[in-house]
């Protein structure tokens, strides 16, 4: 097993409890999704395996190792094999794409190489053939302000996969994206992590898109993980149990029990 | 006010007249207290001197026609002088605020007690103005250019540092938390996530600092900080007006030159 979690446990200094004892477990190059409504603690599972955010107890072993003793030193090794992407892709607006991805080695190299810019030229090769696969070619000297958002979370991608992860956790990549580009970007994902034989934790809230495209389903409602399984297996009961009661198979929805409030009210 | 009832009807009224006598209490004692004030500087002033004013602006000004153009040279070596204070005053201020900066802001300090100490230091430089920096700094280590540096220096220290630090505060943290999840070190996030987001307001407080340190280098000098200032308070002593002319079209010249391209400088960079 790549990645095992053992009752990992986030709970909040004003007493929010946003993970319970999740018990998890993900084979290396499995494409994951974890779904739940909002709230549901999804980014702060995924924040908690690299500790971006600190879990309270338990263990996230990684490849042996069990992140969550790691002093500070032991971590930053740690975090090297983990990529992770962003919702509003995260990019340092004021860099260029290629600073961006190259973002992705600095774990590697010291302080000194990563002031004077001097990355290994592997590290640069692997660079120019990621941008190239990810279309971003002519886009290597552009300041990443100047991207639209599906090219802004493509080298969000490059950057990530860059740090030659055995991991990828993934928060909402396709929430700030138009449908059509939010489709591509999950495909890439895909392949991509097919490609590199990555793991991938995809936090995301498009049932639809989850369904689509991820191996496994897992379902995650008030910080218990409550679905576990194929796409197949997700019917509306298991819908019910991770978001709530809802009729499911209603296009329109206009039974909905909470409406919109109305702005003549 | 509440609304009552009369016979005609609901009637309405901003203040109660409970606030109105207070009002108009409030009113009556800051005029008393400015009549009195003006009496006291009345009584201070020497009123033949301001009736003689007009005469002597006039004879005053005329003495400063036609300018000494001879004393054009000197009045410009003085203001390299000035300039050089500047100059030197805020890279001083710089490299002193910059790693206060960071002791200041709440995101990136180690602690908050070194937190406080760095507010403390912030305030203390620009609580107090460079002209007394210089008064002071003029006894510790002589009358001179080196004065000049240091007071300019010492001033400017408070204002970039608390420019510098609100900027620090305002950061997007999503690149941070983007660039520490590479495994990067606490010194190339520093280098990688909030050094580019915040180049452009850096260079925007320095240039935006060097500006007002080339008036204040100009005044320094009356106090022995070096430069023009220095110049034009003897030629005031010597009531050679011809040479004081000078060095205020001197003076003006050089402030006019610093605001155009202190302003040019901060639009390229935003």
């Amino acid at each position: 097993m790549l990645l095992q979690i053992n009752n990992l446990e986030k709970k909040y200094k004003n007493g929010l409890v946003a993970l319970k004892s999740i018990n998890l477990s993900v084979p290396e190059g499995e494409v994951m999704a974890l779904i739940g409504p909002s709230g549901a603690g999804k980014s702060t599972f995924i924040r908690c395996i690299n500790r971006l955010v600190e879990p309270t107890a338990g263990e996230v072993i990684l490849d042996g190792t069990n992140i969550c003793i790691l002093g500070s030193r032991g971590l930053r090794s740690a975090r090297k094999s983990i990529g992770m992407i962003f919702q509003e892709y995260a990019l340092v607006e004021q860099l260029s794409v290629m600073e961006n991805v190259l973002t992705g080695r600095l774990g590697y190299i010291g302080f000194w190489k990563s002031a004077w810019r001097r990355f290994h030229p592997n590290d640069i090769d692997k660079a120019v053939r990621l941008l190239e696969r990810l279309g971003l070619k002519d886009y290597i000297d552009t300041r990443a302000d100047r991207l639209s958002g599906g090219q802004r979370q493509r080298v969000g991608i490059a950057r990530a996969l860059l740090q030659n992860p055995k991991l990828l956790l993934i928060d909402e990549p396709t929430a700030s994206l138009d449908p059509k580009t939010a489709r591509d970007i999950m495909r890439l994902i895909v392949e991509l992590a097919h490609e590199h034989n990555v793991a991938a934790i995809i936090n995301i809230h498009d049932v639809t898109l989850a369904k689509a495209y991820a191996k496994r389903i897992v379902g995650l409602s008030g910080g218990e993980v409550v679905f576990d399984g194929v796409p197949q297996q997700l019917d509306d009961d298991s819908l019910t149990v991770i978001y709530g009661s809802e009729s499911w198979s209603d296009k329109h929805q206009e039974d909905s029990p909470e409406p919109l409030h109305e702005i003549k009210e | 006010m509440p609304v009552t009832q009369t016979q005609q009807g609901s009637r309405w009224v901003r203040h109660s007249s409970r606030d109105v006598l207070v009002r108009y209490t409030v009113l009556l004692l800051t005029l008393v207290a400015f009549i009195v004030a003006m009496r006291f500087i009345s009584g201070q002033t020497m009123w033949v001197f301001v009736s003689d004013a007009p005469r002597q602006a006039a004879d005053f000004t005329a003495r400063m026609f036609p300018p000494d153009i001879g004393f054009f040279p000197r009045a410009v070596a003085a203001l390299w002088e000035t300039i050089n204070i500047a100059v030197f005053g805020t890279i001083l201020g710089v490299i002193i605020a910059l790693p206060l900066a960071i002791l200041c802001a709440k995101n990136t300090t180690p602690h908050s007690s070194i937190r406080a100490v760095a507010l403390t230091l912030s305030a203390a430089s620009r609580s107090v103005t460079s002209l007394i920096w210089a008064l002071l700094l003029v006894q510790v280590v002589g009358p001179g250019l080196l004065a000049g540096v240091l007071a300019v220096g010492i001033r400017s220290v408070g204002m970039i540092t608390k420019i510098l630090y609100e900027t620090i505060e305002e950061i997007d943290t999503s690149p941070i938390e983007a660039v520490k999840s590479t495994g990067a070190s606490e010194t190339q996030i520093f280098l990688y996530g909030y050094m580019p987001q915040l180049m452009s307001a850096f260079v925007g407080i320095t240039v935006y600092r060097w500006e007002i340190n080339i008036r204040e280098s100009t005044i320094i000098g009356i106090v022995g900080g070096g430069g023009i200032g220095f110049l034009l308070n003897s030629a005031i002593n010597r009531l050679a007006w011809d040479q004081v002319s000078v060095i205020l079209i001197t003076i003006l010249a050089c402030v006019f030159f610093a605001e155009i391209v202190s302003a040019k400088i901060r639009a390229a960079v935003n």
